[in-house]
């Protein structure tokens, strides 16, 4: 049987967050967490290739504890198997102390059952927000990576290959690969399905594992967590909100006001820019 | 199955060991993207930038260009600034791989020893440069809008943060090179320059057999499907449109001002039109000279896609609409009236005789 992991975020729902006006920080009280939402299409890929094939599905997510209740819902939807990465030491990771970990947690994951096949990632995280934890697993473990997939054209279970399409600024490609190999989601890929009653059933009871520093014997320390984090964030600052004075155009009749609209618009450097001039 | 799996050797701990000695780490490189022996203009873009890091380092600045047939770019590079290029020519690299093009890119950076390495957070740039990072290993800055030296040499990137609520300024003091990949659309490229001079170094190929597993079979131009990311001008509309006829209106809007539509997530969930036309945190950022915010309230995820447009034209039937806040120009009234107005307007603006007229010319090149 296939055996399919998705790595999977949780985040904070970025709509929620907001700025304090008066120290110019984040505000992240009260913010719900949320599965990623790219994580979400990597795993509806893998249950879809489940339901094809047959296949067991692992989800695993490095996070806080809370992060069990993204497991769970991973889970409700048709995961065979939630697993939290979870540890103090892991906190402070950049992608590449992130890769690490999960690259780590991914061979583990084959010892207790069997090698992996496919390794779904979301395109990229909303806090995060970089798409480079997927090439770091990927690197990590010596697999090809197909990265921005909008498409699974075919999966050949026996013959061990795959057709995918991947996005691209001006197009996309059609690239054939031999398993195992990470897939990186985009939200045209596919539509998450929404949990059935089994679903949420077993969900509610179900337990997820939890892996800390302990059960990764050879785990180098100083590559986890902060201190293995080559990347520092030395200051965020809020911009200045954009000083936009809407300039407004009004009037009853529509072609006096697209008449007016346009006049503004060549007065500015546009047509220089756009080559109207 | 199991059994018939290759066995791997992961390379799961890719830091160096030991000290390393990062002071013989000069100069800044450029990784130039091209398809089909055409450069994205975000490469130019990037040399015109970091030759101004490479003056403030008074360091060399160095451009690698991969690909087959792409000779010439060498030369274009030492034209938009550089002064080595490194040029690896092979029949092997016609297609973007990850493993052929990362394996060329570790063996410039560990040879020629750059201390910045900067590429286009592109799709392709994005990828290469996740791969390159993990296996040197190195930080890696995502998607910088900012780009500066201090004077420790060290860069300090910055880019957007928590949905471009705030800006992030990132440093790698532990390895060198520092790397960073930047957007499209935010740095200047320099003049073309023919009578600068400047060194081209030919690089081997490093192809190994297990490169040959992942093979792009072909590449589907976009044709009938949008680039937002390069357009200079995006006409978008949302659930204001009422249906998928409403982006009629605004596609004869664009195409006169040789713009491309772009949407609302509403629009798109609602099926009106592709989600490769979707503008926001969930679809794609742009920065466009122009865009026009059509029938769009301006949630939060669809501003931050959107907000650093050179100039937005919001029309709205709603005055409070939130998409005002960060318009330059906004029009309260229908847009069934407005947007075939606005059509005609440029029309008849091209006709005229010895009127400024736009063209149709989106940049990609
Ligand atoms: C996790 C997450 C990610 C998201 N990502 C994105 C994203 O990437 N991009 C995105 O766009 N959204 C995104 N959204 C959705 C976002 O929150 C909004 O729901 C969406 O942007 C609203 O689209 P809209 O402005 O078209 O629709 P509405 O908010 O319904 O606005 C329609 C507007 O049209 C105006 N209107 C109606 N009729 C007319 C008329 N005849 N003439 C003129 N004006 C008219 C109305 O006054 C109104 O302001 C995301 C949401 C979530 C939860
Ligand atoms: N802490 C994490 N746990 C599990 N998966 C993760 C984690 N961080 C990132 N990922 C995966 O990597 C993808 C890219 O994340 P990022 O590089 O942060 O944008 C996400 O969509 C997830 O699939």
């Amino acid at each position: 049987m296939l055996h399919l992991v998705v790595c999977m975020k949780q985040v904070p729902d970025s709509r929620e967050i907001r700025i304090d006006p008066k120290t110019n920080t984040l505000v992240r009280q009260g913010v719900p967490a949320i599965v990623n939402y790219f994580d979400l299409h990597a795993l509806e890929e893998a249950l879809r290739v489940k339901d094809e094939h047959g296949a067991r599905v692992t989800v695993i997510s490095m996070g806080p504890p809370s992060a069990e209740k993204a497991l769970r819902q991973c889970v409700s939807m048709g995961a065979d198997e939630g697993i939290l990465v979870s540890d103090r030491a892991f906190a402070g990771a950049d992608t590449l102390a992130t890769s690490y970990v999960l690259a780590m947690a991914i061979q583990k994951a084959e010892d207790e059952w069997g090698p992996v096949d496919i390794v779904f990632c979301g395109k990229q995280t909303l806090d995060g927000d970089t798409g480079q934890v997927g090439p770091g697993v990927a690197c990590r473990l010596d697999i090809d990576q197909l990265t921005y997939v909008e498409k699974v054209e075919s999966l050949d279970p026996v013959k061990r290959e795959i057709i995918v399409h991947r996005h691209l600024e001006d197009g996309v490609e059609r690239v054939k690969a031999r398993l195992p190999v990470l897939i990186t989601a985009l939200a045209e890929l596919n539509r998450p399905r929404r949990a059935g009653l089994p679903g949420v059933l077993r969900a509610a009871r179900y337990q997820p594992i939890v892996w800390t520093t302990n059960d990764f014997p050879n785990m180098d320390r100083s590559k986890i967590g902060l201190r293995g984090s080559p990347t520092i964030v030395s200051k965020t600052w809020v911009p200045e909100p954009k000083q936009v004075n809407t300039e407004f155009i009004e009037g009853d009749d529509p072609a006096v006001t697209a008449q007016e609209l346009l006049g503004r618009l060549y007065a500015t450097d546009l047509p220089q820019k756009l080559g109207w001039a | 199955m199991a059994e018939k799996v290759p066995k791997r050797k992961p390379m799961v701990g890719l830091q160096p060991e030991g000290d390393v000695d990062w002071s013989s780490y000069r100069g800044v490189l450029v990784v130039v993207e091209q398809r089909s022996g055409q450069a994205k203009s975000v490469s130019w873009q990037l040399l015109g930038e970091a030759r101004r890091l490479a003056n403030r380092l008074d360091a060399p600045l160095m451009a690698l260009v991969m690909g087959s047939r792409v000779s010439h770019l060498a030369q274009e590079a030492i034209h938009r600034g550089a002064d080595r290029v490194f040029l690896c020519d092979s029949p092997e690299l016609e297609h973007y791989r990850t493993r052929p093009y990362s394996r060329v890119c570790l063996h410039v950076i560990r040879t020629y020893k750059p201390e910045i390495v900067l590429m286009g957070a592109t799709y392709t740039g994005r990828d290469l440069a996740g791969a390159i990072a993990t296996h040197l290993p190195t930080g890696l800055t995502a998607d910088s809008t900012m780009l500066d030296v201090d004077e420790n040499r060290l860069l300090l990137a910055s880019r957007p943060a928590f949905s471009e609520k705030m800006l992030a300024t990132i440093l790698c003091k532990q390895f060198k090179p520092q790397m960073a990949t930047a957007r499209a659309g935010v740095f200047e490229a320099l003049p073309r320059d023919e009578s600068r001079t400047g060194e081209i170094i030919p690089v081997p190929p490093q192809l190994k057999p297990e490169d040959i597993a992942t093979e792009v079979l072909e590449f589907l131009e976009t044709t009938g499907r949008v680039n937002l990311e390069d357009a200079n001008v995006i006409v978008a509309g949302g659930r204001g449109l009422g249906g998928p006829a409403g982006f009629r209106l605004l596609r004869e809007l664009a195409d006169e001002l040789g713009g491309v539509v772009g949407a609302s997530r509403a629009a798109v969930d609602l099926g009106w039109i592709g989600h490769d036309h979707q503008v926001g945190q969930t679809g794609t950022t742009v920065r466009p000279k122009l865009y026009f915010a059509i029938g769009i309230s301006g949630a939060v995820q669809h501003v931050v896609g959107m907000q650093n447009s050179s100039y937005i034209v919001a029309i709205n039937k709603d005055p409070q609409a939130p998409i005002f806040k960060i318009a330059n120009y906004g029009i309260v009234g229908d847009l069934f009236h407005i947007v075939p107005a606005i059509t005609e307007a440029v029309r008849r603006r091209k006709a005229g005789a010895g009127e400024p007229r736009p063209t149709s010319a989106p940049q990609t090149v």
